[in-house]
């Protein structure tokens, strides 16, 4: 498998010139993206960047003004939600949304809503709780009682319960200590490797995320301003400096506070 | 003051608890006479089957709110609305009464999911007070609607049901076996809307939907039409109140004024609580009733209110409520 970003024809979800906006404001300008079929790709940004708004129009929340949005060859841009997780994308949205008033078991069962395949439900039950075993200590307590790692966990399985071909997962880090973040998204590696799930992660903590995963997006602003696969940006003096908080010894870096350098 | 009111609370609640079972115990003491005794059971009972009714309405407000967050105030008209359906069915049609019933609820759910559909899914989104005037309206016109339908008009009817004129003996106490059907029909029911809610896909989707509206999306709930079935659930529960305050109050299209009993009912159990609005329409059913017996011609009608007013005073976010207090 070769990461060069001209390689399309693997792309089990390409996004080409989309546009969305909240009433007035252009929250995404513009952005085209391919997802290789098992890989996991992510795209960076600062706060309002329009990280989630991309992901959001991905699985139908918000539907865009301009562009198209292909999933497995189709145009998924303005369907239903529940259609487009019905094709096999599932999003974990950003601060989990458990259901906080119905046990851990019951949250599980509603991310299989859309499948009446009792067999292979409880199967998939076995594997979310092979994945979580918290979560099967905590099966019959209410979700809304859970600790913010425990309530991520759940709102990534109760995801995995819809079998997903993609998942589209916002930023799983948030609020979450050092260890449980390191916890989720090991985690977050064996899905992709032994599900062969491909995972469109957004992340503010870009050094994490780019450890994961295979290729990556920075957003600035709406637009995408840099792409290539992880090692690259990892190694990128800008995206060291000012994703990853590195910063660079010498001159260079000491004249650089100043003049905040931007892709427009 | 917070602690004051607190303590004021648990000895109102305990009072409250006392006074209800003190009759029997100070009948087994020989201080109160038995045709006494007598008398406050059967009050009891038949406040309770009232209560019931309320309950059920307040159930049905108490549904649609916490999916919605739309107060209906139409939802004793959907009552109405209800009680002359199965009025139609039975008593005009002349179908067999359970037949006729069960055909009066599913046509009532009908109606609740088309109100949901027509009336008021335009003006969701649009200021609260704009939702409120919808529903109100739309209780308006369903009123006069009914009285110009023929056969339905403004008399009243009743509703013969295979309880009438029937009595059960539990010992002295004697209950109309149309007071004891209430009472055991809102048991099933409640019984049954429980393990719906609870053990059916729909039923927890409907739990989620009124939970965590966006997620429910996330997992493909289709929102709007659950929403929409909570109202033909909460319509069906409103025609089953009709039909069981038929026989105890006859069917007429000013009967959805039990929505002023219905609200105290809700708010006195804590506004968006199912057991709430359950308990609140006990209470304000028995105290109803025991007011209209004790106490001087117009208590009856006030007593729902002192109650829950005195109940907001002590504890405001209602018996059941989980509401943190605002300090400010």
């Amino acid at each position: 498998m070769t990461d060069t970003p001209e390689a399309h024809a693997g792309a089990i979800l390409r996004l080409r010139n989309v546009e969305t906006y909240y009433g007035p404001i252009r929250a995404v300008r513009g952005v085209s993206l391919d997802v290789r079929t098992g890989t996991i790709v992510t795209v960076l940004g600062a706060n309002g960047a329009g990280k989630t708004t991309i992901l959001k129009t991905i699985s139908g929340i918000m539907d865009p003004q301009k562009g198209a949005v292909h999933f497995r060859e189709r145009p998924i841009q303005g369907l239903d939600p529940a259609l487009i997780v019905k094709l096999g994308v599932s999003h974990v949205p950003e601060g989990r949304q458990v259901f906080p008033l119905l046990s851990v078991a019951d949250n599980l069962k509603l991310g299989a809503y859309l499948r009446s395949d009792a067999v292979h439900v409880a199967k998939d039950l076995a594997l979310v709780y092979d994945y979580f075993p918290r979560l099967q200590d905590r099966a019959g307590q209410l979700a809304g009682q859970l600790s913010g790692g425990e309530q991520q966990m759940l709102a990534l399985g109760r995801a995995l319960m819809a079998r997903p071909a993609l998942l589209l997962l916002d930023e799983p880090s948030l609020g979450l200590s050092p260890l449980l973040v390191k916890e989720i998204f090991a985690i977050i590696r064996r899905i992709n490797a032994e599900q062969g799930t491909t995972i469109l992660l957004v992340e503010q903590n870009a050094n994490m995320a780019l450890k994961v995963a295979h290729y990556g997006y920075v957003l600035e602003v709406g637009r995408i301003v840099f792409e290539g696969p992880s090692e690259e940006l990892l190694a990128n003096d800008d995206i060291r400096e000012f994703y990853l908080g590195q910063k660079q010894q010498g001159a260079r870096g000491r004249r650089r506070w100043k003049k905040r350098k931007v892709w427009r | 003051m917070e602690r004051v009111f607190a303590a004021l609370w648990r000895l109102l609640v305990a009072a409250a608890l006392l006074g209800f079972v003190a009759p029997p115990v100070l009948a087994a003491l020989g201080l109160v006479s038995g045709a006494d005794l007598v008398n406050y059971l059967q009050q009891v009972v038949s406040g309770a089957a009232l209560g019931c009714v309320y309950a059920l309405v307040a159930l049905g407000i108490v549904l649609i709110y916490k999916a919605t967050e739309t107060i209906n105030f139409a939802q004793g008209e959907l009552m109405m609305l209800g009680a002359f359906l199965c009025f139609t069915f039975v008593a005009i049609l002349g179908l067999p009464f359970w037949a006729g019933a069960l055909l009066g609820i599913g046509a009532c759910a009908v109606l609740g999911m088309a109100t949901d559909r027509i009336v008021v899914r335009p003006v969701v989104g649009q200021p609260a007070f704009a939702i409120v005037m919808v529903t109100l309206g739309f209780g308006f016109v369903a009123r006069s609607l009914a009285s110009v339908i023929p056969g339905w008009g403004t008399d009243t009817h009743t509703i013969v049901t295979p309880f009438a004129n029937q009595i059960v003996a539990l010992g002295p106490v004697v209950i109309s076996q149309d007071h004891a059907a209430i009472i055991v029909a809102t048991a099933l029911l409640c019984g049954l809307l429980y393990l719906f809610f609870t053990h059916t896909k729909l039923g927890l989707a409907m739990q989620a939907a009124s939970q965590n509206q966006l997620a429910a999306y996330y997992m493909g709930i289709p929102v709007k039409t659950v929403f929409t079935m909570i109202w033909g659930v909460s319509a069906g529960v409103a025609a089953i109140a009709g039909l069981m305050l038929a026989p105890i109050a006859f069917v007429h299209t000013q009967m959805g004024m039990i929505i002023f009993k219905a609200f105290p009912a809700a708010v006195l159990g804590g506004f968006g609580s199912i057991p709430g609005a359950i308990v609140g329409g006990l209470v304000i059913g028995i105290v109803e009733a025991l007011a209209g017996f004790y106490l001087p011609e117009g208590f009856k009608d006030v007593a729902a209110y002192v109650v829950l007013l005195v109940v907001l005073l002590l504890k405001p976010e209602g018996i059941f409520g989980h509401v943190r207090k605002k300090k400010v």
